[in-house]
């Protein structure tokens, strides 16, 4: 599913991070297109969540910029930071809902803090946003009454409240059946065509990349870096890079076998 | 990126009228942000008079995102209210998409689950009654299941695991040890100024020491004590078996053939009964320290003279029941610590709302055990 287009939206350029000594990467660079699906794949450990942290300004990196629009949100003040933080939505691994409040009320939050909304309008935007989810009716119930799926969804929900224009999502699919995995990639598909919004997932399953990414980014632990970039389908058919490919081959034994299990 | 003010001038309508047909042009960006404008604009423009027919022109839009599409459909059903034929009219490519996402049967579903609401006094009145009793069965539940336990651990006592013992033995004894002392010192030196004022205006300083010494050992000691180590260690406790079983840790524990009371419950319990009389016989012991800062400096009485008064009111009686009602104090606080901590059912708020519960139980079986022990101790004696 190439884009037509490819305006760079986030620019990632020579990101070092490190924990004390332990260096996780070094010099990372790559862009993310506006409109597009990027998701940045690597064995566990390389750093994946650590890229997602300081692209969502949650950590500092050690060295590096992350361009959003043009400006450094790294260097960036406070005021910049907020309004970058409005732009985005991010879904965390454990979807990271508020427990003690209603669907409706972790929906509503963000919307409260930053617009000037009525409840009646605030109500139909979470009526309207449970619908895009797929969990329409479910306003009142509390995350602890959700199956992980459906708390992933309504994480999504959360993440989309106002409207960002880049959605981050760590370990998407982690956790969950085969069957839910689908689906919820199905939704994020039709998400990404309806609304335009820019997607960066973070994963180490491979099972869903070739059928959502436009984009994939490699991490790899010892190169310290990015190994391969580009469309997935092209890097799992055409790298000579062994370790890519040995990084398809061992997750993707058999696209046949997949089609049947998984459908579609 | 477009800050908050610059939202208002990112948008312009126009309008356009044939005989009953409004036509309105949108050009712009539309978004959560001048939601409020545009809708109120358009809402306008509609309002001013009957229309037979509204088209909403979408040629000029730049942006739109779900929430403005979601308002733009509120306005037609508004539209539709007073039977006006509404049309979008040149939708962009991104607005046929953002469209195609908002189900409307979504907008008009009724909630699974109605908002609680308010029961009137009486039924509240039954519920607070009810949560009591189950309260109290739990307790009891609690007490025997700890009870099954220690028994347990004392007749298997490989069982036990003594690093656990120690851990909260220095937790909820050694690591109190300055804010016990430092309080009963303070209690000591208050009672000891307290009765100077009175005593001496009948000459009887002399019994200053033992007014300090007798109620820090008989009452105070214990209860201050138990009273700290309940804000401490019981909090900790439920603040701590909360919180693990949020993590599931505690299912783990039982698919695992552990027995969570008597895997987390016993240590803290038996760790609490060793340490909380060394700490209650430390704590008499500051108080009549602090006793003796007034006793020496305000009453004139010499280090030895005050330290024998102390001694000569307490007895060896006074000093053993002391401890004992030290051992239960610390028994009713680890129980109920972990037993409210058991309760937690999910969520930060469950676990602050049980280790406040642990506190406050906890303080009140204190007064309560105290209260039964002055009386028995009346009799016995
Ligand atoms: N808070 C931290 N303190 C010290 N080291 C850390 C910290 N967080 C991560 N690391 C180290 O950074 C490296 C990258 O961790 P990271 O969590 O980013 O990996 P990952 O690619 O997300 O792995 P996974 O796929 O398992 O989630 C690891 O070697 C890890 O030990
Ligand atoms: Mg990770």
């Amino acid at each position: 599913m190439p884009l037509p287009e490819n305006k760079p939206i986030i620019v990632v350029e020579n990101l070092s991070a490190r924990f004390g000594s332990n260096i996780v990467f070094e010099g990372v660079s790559f862009q993310v297109n506006k409109g597009e699906i990027l998701v940045v794949v690597g064995e566990s450990g390389c750093g994946k969540s650590t890229l997602l942290k300081i692209m969502i300004g949650l950590q500092k990196p050690f060295s590096g910029k992350v361009l959003f629009r043009g400006t450094d949100i790294i260097s960036a003040g406070e005021d910049e930071i907020n309004n970058y933080r409005q732009n985005i939505g991010v879904l965390f691994q454990s979807s990271a809902l508020f427990s003690s409040m209603r669907l409706s009320e972790n929906i509503a939050l963000p919307l409260q803090e930053y617009t000037d909304l009525d409840s009646a309008m605030i109500n139909m935007i979470i009526k309207m946003k449970l619908g895009m989810v797929n969990l329409a009716g479910y306003e009142n119930h509390y995350p602890a009454e959700l199956s992980g799926g459906m708390k992933k969804r309504a994480g999504i929900a959360r993440a989309m409240a106002l409207d960002p224009t880049v959605l981050f999502f760590d370990e998407l699919s982690a956790g969950l059946d085969p069957v839910t995995a689908v689906e919820l990639d199905d939704l994020i598909i039709k998400t990404n065509e309806a609304l335009g919004t820019t997607m960066v997932i973070v994963t180490h399953e491979l099972e869903s990349i070739c059928k959502i990414a436009h984009r994939v980014v490699m991490l790899d632990k010892t190169a310290k870096g990015i190994i391969a970039e580009g469309d997935p389908q092209e890097l799992k058919e055409k790298s000579t890079d062994p370790r890519v490919r040995s990084f398809f081959l061992r997750q993707l034994p058999d696209a046949d076998y997949r089609d049947g299990a998984y459908g579609k | 990126m477009h800050s908050e003010k610059d939202w208002s001038k990112l948008y312009k309508i126009s309008s356009e009228k044939k005989d009953s047909h409004l036509f309105v042009y949108l050009t712009g960006d539309f978004g959560l942000k001048n939601l409020n404008l545009f809708t109120n604009d358009i809402r306008k423009l509609i309002d001013k008079k009957k229309f037979q027919q509204i088209s909403i022109d979408f040629s000029g839009i730049s942006f739109l995102d779900s929430a403005a599409a979601l308002a733009l459909i509120q306005l037609k059903n508004y539209a539709g209210a007073k039977n006006t034929l509404w049309s979008f009219v040149n939708l962009t490519e991104e607005a046929k998409g953002i469209f195609s996402v908002i189900h409307e049967q979504a907008l008009i579903k009724r909630p699974f689950k109605p908002k609680t609401a308010s029961d009137n006094f009486l039924i509240q009145l039954g519920d607070a009654f009810l949560h009591l009793v189950r309260d109290f069965i739990n307790v009891v539940e609690f007490v025997g299941d700890l009870l099954f336990a220690i028994f347990y651990t004392i007749t298997h006592p490989q069982s036990l695991r003594m690093k656990d013992i120690l851990f909260y033995m220095k937790r909820a004894g050694v690591d109190g040890l300055p804010i016990v002392g430092l309080i009963s010192a303070l209690i000591g030196l208050i009672i000891a100024f307290m009765s100077f004022l009175q005593l001496k205006q009948v000459g009887a300083n002399i019994y200053v020491p033992s007014l300090v010494s007798f109620a820090m050992v008989k009452e105070l000691g214990p209860i201050m004590t138990a009273i700290l180590v309940a804000g401490r260690s019981g909090s900790a406790f439920a603040a701590e078996i909360g919180t693990m079983v949020v993590n599931e840790e505690v299912d783990a524990l039982k698919t695992m053939g552990f027995d969570p009371v008597r895997f987390l419950a016993v240590p803290k319990v038996l760790a609490s009964m060793m340490v909380v009389p060394i700490l209650t016989i430390y704590a008499d012991f500051f108080g009549v320290l602090g006793g003796m800062i007034v006793g020496v400096t305000g009453l004139d009485l010499t280090v030895n003279t005050y330290l024998t008064q102390s001694i000569k009111t307490i007895t060896v009686f006074d000093i053993v029941t002391s401890l004992i009602k030290a051992a239960v104090f610390a028994a009713l606080i680890a129980g109920i610590g972990c037993q409210r901590g058991f309760q937690v059912r999910s969520g930060a708020q469950d676990v602050g709302k049980y280790t406040t519960s642990a506190v406050v139980s906890a303080i009140f079986l204190i007064v309560v055990a105290d209260s039964i022990f002055a009386v028995t101790l009346y009799y016995i004696r």
